[in-house]
């Protein structure tokens, strides 16, 4: 599948209707989301015939491009169950076979290296303070292969010492640095859209197969 | 959800220390068919736990599973085709996984499981 082709079926998903603040939900849009599972699938063929996790599905774009790229077994992370209404909703018309759990992410038990690879568009933590930090900590427990994740370009630095220092990641690079448009969804933002500089990033875990 | 999901979630209450695996109570259960992909469960075999496959199988309705399996199995076609079923195609739609140690039940709908803990489970 092409690229372009990829962003088109992505844009047509359904989106949040009541975005809850707590939670941070903001659509990935299908620009970054078609590039980040792009690049995972053509540059380090980390999608298709793989067991695929999205943490913080919400409306399940991530995981569903991961299985319209090939990934054998797709499974969403949410912890509300509306998202992951909208989210299945999305996959059945996309005729994608997805699993959903609705869990915190915080408090998930999963066996070690089943899943290959997690895609996520972690909360950022600018509501709940170290929320995208807890999401890539249980990441790279869970991963056997790559985490594909998305963090403020001005936590750069944090992230790179974090992750391998203390989150056992023996790689984390920053493939592209992204604007992530933020509409306005909620009354506390003043301008019409906010342009975020966003990374996305690949954490390669220790000891990965 | 397919027994593959069910094969990498342990119950995550606080105190519990052998949540795995979770028991499956069945009210309802779908068949979806998926094509056979013999690299991916060769893959998988490795990284399963045969046990808990076995028995959630069972508790779907499915008794094709050998009680035990080694990877020389992965050369029998037949023996391909029961575990690609058993691990893909069976799907719990309604029902609850069950914490094997303190009984408390987590629901399944519309496919679904809520892993969502109490305040007093975290």
């Amino acid at each position: 599948m092409k690229l372009k082709q990829l962003e088109g079926i992505l844009g047509s998903l359904q989106q949040f209707e009541n975005p809850k603040i707590e939670l941070e939900q903001y659509p990935t849009g299908p620009h970054i989301a078609s590039r980040l599972l792009y690049t995972a699938e053509n540059s380090f063929g980390d999608v298709s015939d793989k067991v695929v996790a999205d943490f913080g599905c919400g409306c399940g774009t991530l995981g569903l491009a991961a299985g319209l790229l090939g990934a054998e077994h797709v499974i969403g992370f949410d912890i509300d169950a509306e998202s992951i209404e909208i989210a299945s909703s999305n996959a059945e018309e996309l005729e994608i076979d997805m699993d959903f759990v609705q869990c915190d992410i915080r408090n998930l038990r999963l066996s070690d290296r089943t899943i290959d690879t997690v895609v996520m568009n972690p909360p950022f933590g600018t509501r709940k303070k170290g929320a995208d930090m807890d999401f890539l900590s249980v990441a790279l427990k869970v991963a056997s292969q790559a985490v594909y994740s998305l963090h403020k370009t001005t936590t750069r630095d944090h992230i790179k010492r974090t992750a391998l220092r203390e989150y056992n990641a023996s790689s984390a690079e920053v493939l592209c640095e992204l604007r992530f448009d933020v509409p306005q969804l909620y009354k506390f933002h003043k301008k019409k859209e906010v342009d975020v500089a966003v990374d996305l990033w690949r954490f390669v875990p220790k000891n990965s197969r | 959800m397919r027994l593959l999901t069910h094969n990498m979630l342990s119950s995550n209450i606080k105190g519990v220390t052998n949540g795995f695996p979770l028991r499956i109570e069945v009210e309802k259960m779908v068949e979806k068919e998926v094509e056979l992909n013999m690299d991916f469960l060769k893959n998988m075999f490795a990284k399963v736990e045969w046990r808990a496959l076995v028995e959630a199988s069972r508790s779907m309705g499915y008794s094709e599973l050998p009680d035990e399996a080694d990877s020389s199995m992965l050369d029998s076609d037949e023996f391909l085709r029961k575990f690609h079923h058993a691990l893909l195609e069976l799907h719990l739609e309604e029902g609850a996984l069950v914490c094997p140690e303190t009984g408390r039940k987590f629901p399944v709908n519309k496919g679904i499981p809520n892993m969502l803990l109490h305040e007093d489970e975290v």
